[in-house]
């Protein structure tokens, strides 16, 4: 079992070999192969269990698990309905699942920063013979910049795709060049017209970066604490790792709320009128 | 030798700025929301349910900027990039 074990030589070591994905590909071609799979993993979990509970819900007396699916998916119904006044039936169902994924994906920060690494390494040792040096995991797909810039690109597009479906195509090319600044005269609209294209796409990429800057870098910053915890001797682990891991709730929680706020309320500014 | 340290040591007042001042600015900021959170909810107490969630919401967009720094600062103190001049 000894040489199953990787032991890293400092702490420095310990951190940049956590902080290293699987990846396989080169350059621009990088693919993070542990943000993939864990993300697909626990994204059809959070599928297949709102299905299961979806087919067996009963008009009676409901159990503990529907009681909690019927809050969850009530509470984004609450938001949508207050914030969005469209007549899109796509943003419930996306803020749904923009919530509950990001709320699975950030959790797998629960796990302990070595259970799965370690379990990884062992796996590929033991079957594949490979280096346990050379074994990498990062569990918290969300702490990966890659996944949340795909998301709120996503995000993005799905606006575009409201802006266009609400206003077609015309009036969604139209509002491009003239919305921040209204002009009158048709020589002010053409002078003003680069101007408000500019200021278009700048909002449109803050807007993009913005929103998987900040939760990738909450969810980086918790895991690298849960990694300084974990250098801790292991009797004094639990003090710094109760409170943090319980702070850590509320940050799993509030990120992945504000993470679907905001997809709402994209999605309402893309449908309004100017 | 001594590159590498001059770096780690400006490296490290640039972290303690970083986080300090980041620390700073979303405390201030969080306890402004809160402070009129609170005004609002004595002012009108019907409004609180609906205050509630938006307080929340404004709190956790300030923190995440403290929070990006954070992650920043502690990337510069356990795998700065910049090291790799001194290295090579």
């Amino acid at each position: 079992m000894s040489e199953h074990v990787y032991a890293p030589a400092n702490p420095t070591e310990y951190i940049q070999h956590h902080l290293h994905n699987w990846k396989v590909g080169e350059g621009f071609w990088t693919f993070h192969l542990d943000t993939f799979w864990v993300a697909l993993i626990v994204g059809f979990l959070f599928v297949g269990l709102f299905a299961l509970v979806a087919r067996r819900a009963t008009s009676g007396v409901p159990g503990r698990l529907q009681n909690m699916v019927e809050m969850i998916v009530g509470m984004v119904d609450d938001q949508v309905k207050s914030t969005f006044h469209g007549r899109s039936r796509m943003v419930g169902p996306l803020a749904l699942t923009v919530f509950m994924w990001i709320v699975v994906m950030n959790s797998m920060d629960f796990f302990p920063v070595d259970f799965l690494p370690k379990i990884a390494q062992w796996f590929a040792v033991s079957f594949f013979g490979a280096d346990p040096h050379h074994v990498y995991m990062r569990v918290v797909p969300t702490a990966d910049i890659n996944q949340t810039l795909a998301m709120s690109l996503t995000v993005i597009i799905c606006t575009v795709g409201l802006g266009i479906s609400a206003k077609g195509p015309v009036g969604f090319v139209k509002e491009i060049f003239t919305a921040p600044f209204h002009a009158h005269g048709v020589g002010m609209m053409i002078a003003l017209a680069p101007i408000n294209f500019f200021m278009q796409m700048v909002e449109y990429l803050s807007k993009t970066l913005s929103l998987a800057m900040r939760l990738a870098g909450n969810m980086f910053a918790g895991e690298l604490v849960f990694m300084l915890i974990a250098l801790m001797p292991w009797w004094a682990q639990w003090v710094g790792g109760a409170p943090w891991a319980i702070f850590h709730i509320l940050i799993v929680i509030l990120q992945a709320y504000i993470f679907m706020m905001l997809t709402i309320v994209y999605c309402s500014l893309a449908v309004e009128e100017h | 030798m001594e590159q590498l340290a001059q770096i780690q040591s400006v490296t490290a007042i640039a972290i303690g700025l970083m986080i300090g001042l980041a620390g700073l600015g979303a405390a201030i900021g969080v306890a402004l929301v809160g402070s009129r959170f609170l005004e609002s909810a004595a002012r009108q107490p019907e409004m609180m349910n609906a205050l509630q969630p938006k307080l929340f919401v404004i709190a956790g967009l300030v923190d995440a900027i403290f929070i990006i720094t954070v992650a920043v600062g502690l990337m510069f103190a356990f795998a700065n990039p910049l090291l790799a001049v001194v290295s090579k």
